[in-house]
C-alpha cells in the first residue's frame, strides 16, 4: 500500500497523503458503535480535479474508494472497506458563493453543517435541515445520507434544499446536475439519484442549496404527561388543528430519568412523556398557536404545560431535549442510536412496542425523538464487551425494525442503511425494489470500486 | 556548551537507562478502568472545539483519534511508538474536549496514562530531553527550597541588570534556538516570596470560616503577589487564612507530562502540609493546580495510607473565585472605574468547569465594565509547558487569542492561571501592547484597599 500512498503523494503532496498506522486506525470508524476497518491509506484532496484524478488512479488499479468527510455517520457508512483509498473530503471546505437574490450558497462539499447555517443566518436567511451533528458534519456527507434533523416536520430534509450537486463518477467523469431555478425539468432529475446514495454511485464534490427566509418570531412550549397516549393524541390533535410546529420532540420514561439525574431541568420523574413544541413563523401567528398548542395539550390531559416569555426561557425548556443524547450517552460504554420510523398515526404504538420488546429481551433503551415527522431514535444503552447482553440487544433491534415495517415505516428515517442496517433492507424494501438498485448501482459502477459493500452486497 | 552525548551520558548517570528501543508494551493505560477507554461513541463532537485538529484538520490531531489509538495501545494492538508519543505531546490537554462530550469522556486521566506510557516505554527521549527531564520534573520540582533557591538566583541576575546586559551584548544569540525562545518567555521573579508576604496564621475580625492557601511553585516565584491579594480577598470576607511554610509543588506538572508516581509523591507531601479537620477549605487560585488538586482524591485512591485524606482533600479542594462565590462576596466600598476582559484558563473553564464565578468576581467590583472576550474558552498556547515543547503550534494561538483581546478594545485582560499571564504577557510583548495582565483576585484586593483609604 505504500506504493499507492507514494503514487497519490505524487498528485497531492506528501502532507495529504496518510499511510502510517497511527493515522489509519484513526479513520477507520464513524459516529456507529463497534464497526472498525483499516484503509490502505488515507487522501485529503482540495479540488474536483484531484478527486477525479484519484478515481481514475483507483479506478485503474482497481482498489476501492470510500468517501468521509468527519465521519459521523450512524450506520457505517464510512467505514473502510479494508485496504481501500480513503477520500477524505474536509479539505474541500470552500464556500463559493452566497446569492441572496436567488436564496442559494454553493459550497465545496467538505464545507461543516454549521458554517452554512451561519452564513445564511447572516444574511437573513435559514438552512433549515440541522441534524445532531450538525456543528462538525460535512454538507457533502449530509447529502450523501439525506440527513433530516429536528425541523423535519415543517421543514423536510436535506434532499429538499439540494438545488444542484457536482458529482465525480467512478470513470473519473464529473458532471454536474441542477441550477438556481426553481423549476427544472430537463430530463431525469438525476440529483435525486445521488442524494442519499451512501457515496456508492459517485463523489459529491460540490453542492448547490437552497435557503429560505428566517422566521420572524418563534416559541417554545414544554408539556408533561403522565401517559404516552395522551402526548400522540397531543400531537395528532395539533395536525389535525392545521398547526405545523417546527418542533415537535418527544422524551420518554428512561430518557426523561436520565435527563433529570444528569442536568436537573425539574421534569417530574413519574411523567411518561415530555414533548417539547416550537412554532415559528410571523409573531401574530406565533403567538395565535403556541396559545392553541398549550390549550390542545391541557384538553388532551398534560399534567404541565409551560410557555416562554423569553429567549432565555425558551433555552431552559428545550434543555430537556438538547441534552437528551447525552444523557442517556453517559449511562453505559456502548451506546447504539437507532432511527426507525412510523407513519406519525403509528407512534404510540411503536413506543409502546419498544418498551415491550426491551422489557423482554432486558435491554436498556431510552427512547426520544421526533414527533412531528414519526422519527424515532431508540438508543440502546449496552456495552460490546458483553456478548450475551449484544446478542439480544441485536434481537430486540431486529423486532423493533420488523414491527416499524409493519407499521408502514422504515428501518432508518435518516441515519442511512450502510453497513449497520444491511441485514435488514432485503425485508424492508422487498426484491423489487432492491434488484432495481442493484441495477443503477452496476450501470454506474460497474467494477463496484465506490463505497463496495455498504446499503447492499 | 557539552556536547550531545555528554549530555546523554550525564543523564544515563543520573540514574535512567536509556533503552532506545522503537516501541513498548503499555503499562499504564492498561492498568485504567476499561470503561474509561470505552466511553468514547466516537460522534466527533469534540473536533470543532479541539485547538489541533482545528489547525491541521487530521484526524490523528483530534480527541476522538487520540482516544482510538489510546484503546488501541492499551488493548495491545498498538505498540507505544514515537509517533504516538509526539502525538500525545501534540495535544495541549487543554481539556476542551471534556466540556463538550456527550458521553462525558475522562479524557483528562486517558491523556495522563498515555503520557506516563510514552516515559516508560522511553520512545520520546534524547539525551537534551533527558537532562531537561531530570532537572526539571525530577529534581528542581521536588525540592521546594531548591526551587526558591534557584528563583532568587534568577531574580539577581534579572535585578541586577546582567539580564538587560547579557539581551544587549546579544548574548543569547549564541545559546540554541530552544534556548533562545525559552529565554525571552522567562518570567519576572519577585523580590519577596509568598512566605516572607504572607503570615503562617491571618486572622480578620469578623472570622467566619478557617481555610487553608496552596501558595504553588510558580505562582510562589513570579506571582507572590497575586498569593498575597488572595489572602487580603479571603481575609476580607471573613476567612482565617492558614499558610503552610515552603509548599512543594503540587504534582500536576508530573502529572502531566508522563510522571504519574512522582505525582502521587507530590501529593502525599501536599496532604501532610494541611491539617484537613482544621479547615472548611483548601483554597488554590492557579487555575492549572486546582484541576490536578481536585483530583488527589482519584490519584491517591488505590494508596492505604492516603487514600481516605485525599477524597476528603479533594471534597474542601476550592478555587478561590469558586470559594468565594460560594460564600457571598463582599462587595468593596470604593469604585475604581476599569474596563476588563476575561480570559478563561482551560483548566478553570473546561478542568474545574468555573466560568460563572470569575466573572462574579468581577462584577462585584464596583465601577468596573466587563467586556466578553470572544472565544475566551480558546487555549492560549500555553497550556503547561507546552509552549516551550511546541512553540510553532502555541504561537498561533497566541497570535489568535491576541487579536481577539485586540477585539474588546480593553487595556486590562483578567485571568486566573500562572502559565496563561506570562504567555499573554508573553504575546503582549511581541505585539508592543501596554495592556495589564491581572488576576482576578488581584483586582479585587486592589478594590478593597482602594475602599480602605
Amino acid at each position: 500500500m505504500q506504493n499507492v500512498a507514494a503514487d497519490l503523494a505524487q498528485m497531492l503532496g506528501a502532507e495529504r497523503v496518510l499511510w502510517e498506522q497511527e493515522h489509519l486506525v484513526t479513520y477507520g470508524f464513524d459516529g456507529t458503535a463497534a464497526l472498525y476497518g483499516e484503509a490502505g491509506c488515507i487522501a485529503l484532496p482540495k479540488t474536483t480535479e484531484e478527486v477525479s484524478q484519484i478515481v481514475r488512479y483507483a479506478a485503474k488499479h482497481r482498489i476501492p474508494v470510500v468517501t468521509r468527510g468527519s465521519g459521523t455517520g450512524l450506520s457505517g457508512g464510512s467505514v473502510p472497506v479494508p485496504g481501500c483509498i480513503v477520500l477524505c473530503l474536509v479539505q474541500m471546505d470552500r464556500v463559493l458563493e452566497l446569492d441572496p437574490k436567488n436564496l442559494t450558497i454553493h459550497v465545496q462539499s467538505g464545507v461543516v453543517t454549521q458554517k452554512v447555517a451561519e452564513l445564511a443566518d447572516a444574511a437573513g436567511l435559514l438552512y433549515p435541515p440541522d441534524p445532531g451533528s450538525m456543528r462538525i458534519s460535512t454538507i457533502g456527507g449530509n447529502v450523501a445520507e439525506n440527513s433530516g434533523g429536528l425541523r423535519g416536520l415543517k421543514y423536510g430534509v436535506t434532499r429538499d434544499y439540494v438545488m444542484g450537486l457536482e458529482v465525480v463518477l467512478a470513470d473519473s467523469e464529473t458532471v454536474v446536475f441542477g441550477n438556481k431555478c426553481v423549476k427544472d425539468v430537463q430530463g431525469y432529475s438525476m440529483k435525486d439519484i445521488f442524494i442519499g446514495s451512501e457515496g456508492t454511485l459517485g463523489i459529491i464534490t460540490k453542492v448547490l442549496l437552497q435557503l429560505v427566509p428566517k422566521p420572524a418570531a418563534k416559541k417554545t412550549l414544554l408539556a408533561t404527561f403522565s401517559e404516552m397516549d395522551a402526548a400522540a393524541e397531543t400531537v395528532s390533535a395539533i395536525i389535525a388543528a392545521k398547526i405545523i410546529p417546527c418542533t415537535l420532540e418527544f422524551l420518554d420514561k428512561i430518557t426523561i430519568r436520565c435527563v433529570e439525574e444528569y442536568a436537573h431541568v425539574g421534569l417530574p420523574l413519574d411523567a411518561e412523556a415530555v414533548l417539547l413544541m416550537e412554532t415559528d413563523g410571523h409573531p401574530a401567528v406565533v403567538q395565535e398557536e403556541a396559545q392553541q398548542m398549550a390549550e390542545i395539550a391541557r384538553r388532551h390531559g398534560a399534567s404541565t404545560v409551560q410557555v416562554a416569555q423569553t429567549s432565555e426561557e425558551a433555552t431552559r425548556l428545550s434543555t430537556a431535549r438538547r441534552v437528551a443524547f447525552s444523557a442517556l450517552a453517559r449511562v453505559s460504554p456502548t451506546t447504539i442510536l437507532e432511527d426507525a420510523t412510523v407513519p406519525r398515526s403509528e407512534l404510540a404504538n411503536m413506543i409502546r412496542f419498544i418498551q415491550q420488546v426491551a422489557a423482554r429481551y432486558e435491554v436498556a433503551v431510552g427512547t426520544f425523538g421526533h414527533m412531528g415527522d414519526g422519527n424515532l431514535h431508540p438508543t440502546f444503552l449496552t456495552d460490546e464487551k458483553n456478548a450475551a447482553e449484544m446478542a439480544r440487544v441485536e434481537k430486540a433491534m431486529t423486532e423493533i425494525f420488523e414491527y416499524a415495517v409493519k407499521l408502514g415505516g422504515t428501518i432508518t428515517g435518516e441515519h442511512g442503511v450502510g453497513l449497520a442496517k444491511k441485514a435488514f433492507l432485503p425485508k424492508a424494501i422487498g426484491d423489487a425494489s432492491l434488484g432495481l438498485m442493484r441495477r443503477l448501482k452496476r450501470t454506474l459502477d460497474p467494477d463496484d470500486l465506490l463505497n463496495p459493500g455498504k446499503i447492499f452486497d | 556548551m557539552p556536547t550531545p552525548e555528554e549530555l546523554h551520558e550525564a543523564a544515563v548517570r543520573i540514574g535512567r537507562s536509556n533503552p532506545q528501543g522503537r516501541g513498548g508494551a503499555s503499562k499504564y493505560l492498561k492498568r485504567l478502568d476499561y470503561s474509561v477507554l470505552q466511553q468514547c461513541i466516537h460522534c466527533g463532537m469534540c473536533l470543532p472545539t479541539c485547538p489541533t485538529y482545528d489547525e491541521t484538520k487530521l484526524e490523528r490531531n483530534s480527541p476522538r483519534g487520540r482516544i482510538a489509538l489510546m484503546r488501541r495501545v492499551a488493548d495491545g494492538q498498538l505498540e507505544v511508538t514515537q509517533a504516538f508519543g509526539r502525538e500525545l505531546y501534540f495535544c495541549l490537554g487543554c481539556l476542551t474536549c471534556e466540556t463538550v462530550c456527550p458521553a462525558g469522556v475522562r479524557y483528562g486521566e486517558m491523556f495522563e496514562h498515555a503520557r506516563a506510557d510514552i516515559e516508560q516505554a522511553g520512545v520520546m527521549r534524547n539525551p537534551q530531553r533527558d537532562l531537561v527531564r531530570e532537572l526539571t520534573l525530577r529534581w528542581l520540582f521536588t525540592r521546594p527550597q531548591a526551587l526558591r533557591a534557584v528563583g532568587r538566583l534568577l531574580r539577581l541576575y534579572q535585578a541586577s541588570g546582567l539580564e538587560s546586559l547579557v539581551r544587549r551584548l546579544k548574548l543569547t544569540a549564541l545559546l540554541p534556538s530552544r534556548l533562545r525562545a525559552l529565554e525571552s518567555l522567562t518570567p519576572r521573579v519577585k523580590r519577596q516570596f509568598s512566605d516572607a508576604l504572607i503570615r503562617p496564621v491571618e486572622t480578620p475580625a469578623d472570622q467566619k470560616h478557617r481555610v487553608g492557601l496552596l501558595t504553588g511553585c510558580v505562582q510562589d516565584l513570579v506571582f507572590s503577589h497575586v498569593n498575597r491579594d488572595t489572602a487580603d480577598a479571603l481575609l476580607a470576607n471573613g476567612c482565617e487564612v492558614v499558610t503552610p511554610r515552603a509548599q512543594s509543588c503540587c504534582g500536576s506538572i508530573h502529572a502531566h507530562n508522563g510522571e504519574l508516581e512522582l505525582a502521587r509523591q507530590m501529593a502525599r507531601r501536599t496532604l501532610d502540609a494541611f491539617d484537613l479537620d482544621r479547615l472548611d477549605a483548601i483554597i488554590t487560585n492557579a487555575a492549572g493546580c486546582g484541576t490536578h488538586l481536585k483530583n488527589y482524591g482519584h490519584l491517591l485512591h488505590d494508596d492505604p495510607v492516603y487514600a481516605k485524606r485525599a477524597a476528603q482533600w479533594s471534597a474542601k479542594l476550592r478555587d478561590i473565585h469558586e470559594w468565594l462565590a460560594e460564600i457571598g462576596i463582599r462587595a468593596p466600598a470604593a469604585s475604581t472605574p476599569q474596563t476588563v476582559t476575561y480570559h478563561d484558563a482551560c483548566h478553570l473553564c473546561h478542568g474545574q468547569k468555573i466560568t460563572r464565578q470569575p466573572r462574579q468576581v468581577l462584577a462585584a467590583i464596583p465601577g468596573l465594565k466587563l467586556v466578553e472576550l470572544p472565544e475566551s474558552t480558546w487555549c492560549c498556547g500555553s497550556a503547561g509547558i507546552y509552549n516551550i515543547t511546541q512553540p510553532e503550534m502555541s504561537q498561533k494561538l497566541l497570535g489568535r487569542k491576541i487579536s481577539n483581546i485586540e477585539k474588546t478594545g480593553t487595556a486590562v485582560v483578567a485571568s486566573a492561571n500562572p502559565g496563561c499571564s506570562s504567555q499573554l504577557q508573553a504575546g503582549l510583548g511581541q505585539a508592543s501592547k501596554a495592556w495589564r495582565i491581572v488576576h482576578p483576585i488581584s483586582l479585587l484586593a486592589e478594590a478593597y484597599r482602594e475602599g480602605l483609604k
